[in-house]
């Protein structure tokens, strides 16, 4: 079975205008909601907070929740509904947390049993970072990042040629950038486990993109005398079916992760669909073209 | 067969058999002669899997600090009322140091002998004398600060693994982080906020004299005697919820601590409520014996973290070294602070940088959505390299098992923690780990296209695409591996599992999967390749 002819020659190269403008309108609003929003939406890893879910055994409506938990005045308090439709699951999130044994998960607790009943609930999960742990974990995600980002870098430029790299380098910005205005523009919190999803996304885009590159450093050699653009064009044609392949399984499962791994998980899921996405059209589209606007730009000293 | 492929055969077996071996002990109960010959490793949930609390502590060291010169001071005045130095004002100023007011110069050197000689921890940082008042700004050394500050910290963590190994819960995690940060890991508790009442106490007990000389309504108004303070016997009404604070007066001085408690256990009174009753050591008991014999009539309050339990009156002199503590506790209330006490009490107290708790059945909800995304993921995956690839796609997924019975054997072996978003690990790694063959696969299918026969184009798709996948897999794998570094908990997890899993896809995909081409184009005339 094929799914790309083996003949396919789609003209990539000649569409790098469009996709180029595609990409940066999507950049563009992806910024434009980072900076109407003052920047990623921290979860309580990186601010710092406390977060409580809560499951009624009977039918609550998140009104009276709300209610209940009014008269604690707590400042930022917000009750979100968590999990599927009708689970009686409410996440419960603040930024206040306190140092002392007697935490602020209690309180809210203790609220709630004192409206509904200490039998008409459950609490799941209790999860309390203070400013100084947030700190750490920011710093940590930082380096992750930083480091995870260099180390690919350093990678890409010993195995191939500047010029290689430029691709790689706008890509991966491209894709975290995209990634990052999706749960910007979704309202998903930034935590521990998205930075996770977010480098995976990076490792995955640049893999894609080494993949095509390999293939046209093997064709300069076998046909060093055709054009670039050409080459390049080729390249992409030839690892195509690969590359929709391998985005295709890579989707199967997360896509399965997403609507059944359940919602601790979800947005981690949803991270990595939005990346593998954003990740496998920019590999096909922008990392292989811009080597054509790079070499017009800055010619490869050797003759062809 | 040629020699390699025999090798090569071998060499999987091999890694299937050790494999299993790393199984077994999480998928079956073993019999006893097992755990002597074979691993017995079982794959380690994760505290978001299995359910349990996360608690990240931090020692308080400073309090440690100032608590010893508190005691110095005490110590001090008392020396000094001994010795017959006069001096008016003697009080802690920071948290390591004092100040001393000694009202006559010419003690000058005797204090200073007797300085050396006593309190060999304290040094003068800064003397002024000033109208025949010398005053004195003295702090503890430097070394001694950060020995108290280790041992706050060392002390503490010994006290809390004490109190937790009497709770009873299995397999705990409690480690030294950093400086002065406690890490607890609390598989399965039940009852967390039990669990950090319990942790965290302080539990300072402490045995104060009542001051009933001194009218306690003044003393409320703010009118304190110096060697006296306000403490609070805060009571909560059980049954309507309603919570008491009744002042007293007692004299700052502590008669005596927990320090020289010997037991601690849960007793019930006529009325069968519990109460806790102590027992002290011989050093303990004779000091229990002469502060009764010294206060016959006055009253003797007993504190826990500042707070009065109970302040009987001393009828008589108490020998034998025995007390109780009563305070409307329920049977469990009374068997924690019995733990509490016989553990001892935190040199310095605690504060909660992080928490993190999951229920037993949010945890049992991840597992099992866990293990259903990666059969449907998985299903989906393997049918659709069946559908496009036919037999080859059989022999991928044939490495893709692999794949998964490697990963789960590598996480029991290295004892490495399977959390949820190591399940999600794992799940991307049925999604990329088939790319390694689709690479091959498609080169192949590329060579076929030139006219090549069956083996020449499979030895051309290996060959063609082997540089391929090695450079597409460290790309992700440098990401795991800063991500293992700096990760915690549960992205850790998912580091370890996509490390393993793509490393394994390495092996599998490449070396396994050409053995069953090379078996079969050895063995039979295969003119065509289903691929």
């Amino acid at each position: 079975m094929e799914l790309i002819k083996p003949n396919s020659n789609i003209n990539f190269v000649g569409r790098i205008k469009t996709a180029l403008i595609f990409s940066l309108v999507l950049i563009g609003i992806s910024l434009l909601s980072l900076l109407i929003k003052g920047g990623p939406r921290y979860g309580i890893d990186f601010e710092g907070g406390t977060l409580v879910q809560v499951k009624f055994f009977n039918a609550v409506d998140i009104g009276s929740v709300r209610t209940a938990l009014d008269s604690l005045a707590i400042e930022g308090l917000s009750v979100q509904e968590f999990g599927e439709k009708d689970a009686q699951e409410y996440l419960i999130s603040m930024k206040k947390t306190t140092g002392e044994l007697q935490g602020v998960e209690d309180t809210v607790k203790g609220a709630l049993t004192d409206t509904f009943g200490s039998d008409a609930l459950e609490v799941r999960r209790v999860e309390m970072v203070g400013p100084k742990v947030g700190k750490d974990l920011r710093k940590k995600g930082m380096l992750a990042v930083t480091f995870s980002i260099l180390g690919m870098l350093i990678y890409i430029w010993w195995r191939f040629e500047l010029r290689f790299g430029v691709g790689a380098i706008f890509c991966l910005i491209h894709d975290v950038c995209i990634t990052l205005g999706a749960l910007s523009l979704t309202n998903k919190p930034v935590d521990l486990p998205i930075i996770a999803a977010l480098l995976t996304v990076v490792g995955y885009s640049v893999n894609d993109t080494i993949i095509i590159s390999d293939r046209i450093r093997e064709n300069l050699k076998k046909m060093g005398r055709g054009r670039l653009p050409d080459i390049v064009n080729k390249s992409i044609n030839q690892t195509l079916s690969r590359t929709c392949i391998t985005a295709g399984t890579t989707l199967m499962v997360v896509v399965a992760l997403y609507f059944l791994g359940g919602e601790v998980i979800h947005d981690f899921a949803f991270t990595l669909i939005v990346g593998i996405v954003a990740g496998t059209y920019s590999s096909i589209f922008i990392a292989s073209p811009l080597l054509i606007v790079w070499e017009k730009l800055f010619p490869h000293k050797k003759k062809r | 067969m040629d020699k390699s492929l025999k090798w090569r055969v071998i060499l999987i077996v091999v890694v299937i058999a050790i494999s299993c071996l790393y199984l077994i002990p999480s998928a079956a109960k073993l019999p006893s002669w097992w755990g002597s010959t074979f691993p017995s490793e079982k794959i380690a949930l994760g505290l978001d899997l299995q359910g349990g609390m996360h608690l990240l502590l931090e020692v308080e060291a400073e309090k440690a600090l100032s608590n010893t010169v508190d005691r110095l001071v005490s110590d001090l005045s008392d020396v000094l009322l001994n010795e017959r130095i006069p001096f008016d004002r003697i009080e802690r100023v920071a948290s390591d140091k004092l100040l001393l007011e000694v009202l006559n110069p010419t003690f000058k050197e005797q204090f200073s002998a007797l300085l050396t000689d006593r309190f060999p921890n304290l040094e003068k940082l800064k003397v002024d004398e000033k109208e025949g008042i010398v005053t004195y700004t003295l702090g503890l050394r430097a070394e001694d600060k950060e020995y108290l500050r280790k041992f706050a910290v060392d002390q503490g963590l010994e006290t809390i693994r004490n109190r937790i190994d009497e709770f009873g819960v299995s397999e705990p995690t409690v480690q030294k982080q950093g400086r002065d940060r406690i890490l607890i890991q609390l598989p399965g508790v039940k009852d967390p906020k039990r669990a950090i009442d319990l942790i965290g106490k302080t539990a300072l007990l402490e045995f104060k004299i009542v001051n009933d000389e001194y009218d306690i309504n003044s003393a409320l108004k703010g009118e304190i005697p110096s060697d006296s303070e306000l403490l609070y016997s805060k009571r909560e009404d059980k049954t309507t919820g309603e919570s008491t604070k009744k002042p007293f007066l007692v004299k700052k001085r502590t008669s005596l601590t927990g320090e020289h408690l010997q037991t601690a256990r849960v007793s019930f009174n006529q009325f069968n409520e519990p109460y806790v009753s102590i027992g002290f050591d011989s050093m303990g008991s004779k000091l229990f014996e002469r502060i009764t014999r010294d206060n016959v009539k006055k009253r003797l309050a007993i504190i826990l973290d500042n707070n009065v339990y109970s302040a009987p009156v001393i009828r008589e002199r108490i020998a034998g070294g025995r007390a109780s503590i009563e305070g409307s506790f329920t049977t469990e209330e009374a068997r924690d602070l019995a733990i509490v006490l016989r553990a001892g009490s935190l040199p310095a107290p605690v504060t909660i940088l992080e928490q993190r708790t999951v229920g037993p059945s949010l945890g049992q909800d991840s597992i099992r959505q866990g293990i259903k995304s990666i059969l449907i993921g998985g299903a989906a995956v393997v049918l659709f390299m069946m559908i496009y690839y036919h037999l080859s796609g059989a022999v991928a997924n044939f490495a893709l098992c692999l794949n998964m019975l490697i990963i789960f054997a590598a996480l029991a072996a290295f004892r490495a923690t399977l959390t949820l978003p190591g399940i999600a690990g794992i799940l991307l790694t049925i999604g990329m780990a088939v790319d390694a063959n689709v690479l091959i696969f498609e080169r192949t299918r590329e060579e076929l296209r030139t006219g090549k026969t069956p083996r020449a184009s499979i030895e051309g798709g290996y060959a063609k695409a082997l540089v391929t996948i090695l450079d597409a897999n460290i790309t992700t794998l440098i990401a795991a591996l800063f991500l293992f570094q700096f990760g915690t908990g549960p992205v850790k997890g998912f580091a370890v599992t996509l490390t393993i899993g793509l490393t394994a896809s390495l092996f599998t995909a490449i070396v396994c999967t050409r053995v069953v081409y090379d078996y079969f184009l050895s063995r039979m005339r295969i003119k065509k390749l289903s691929i």
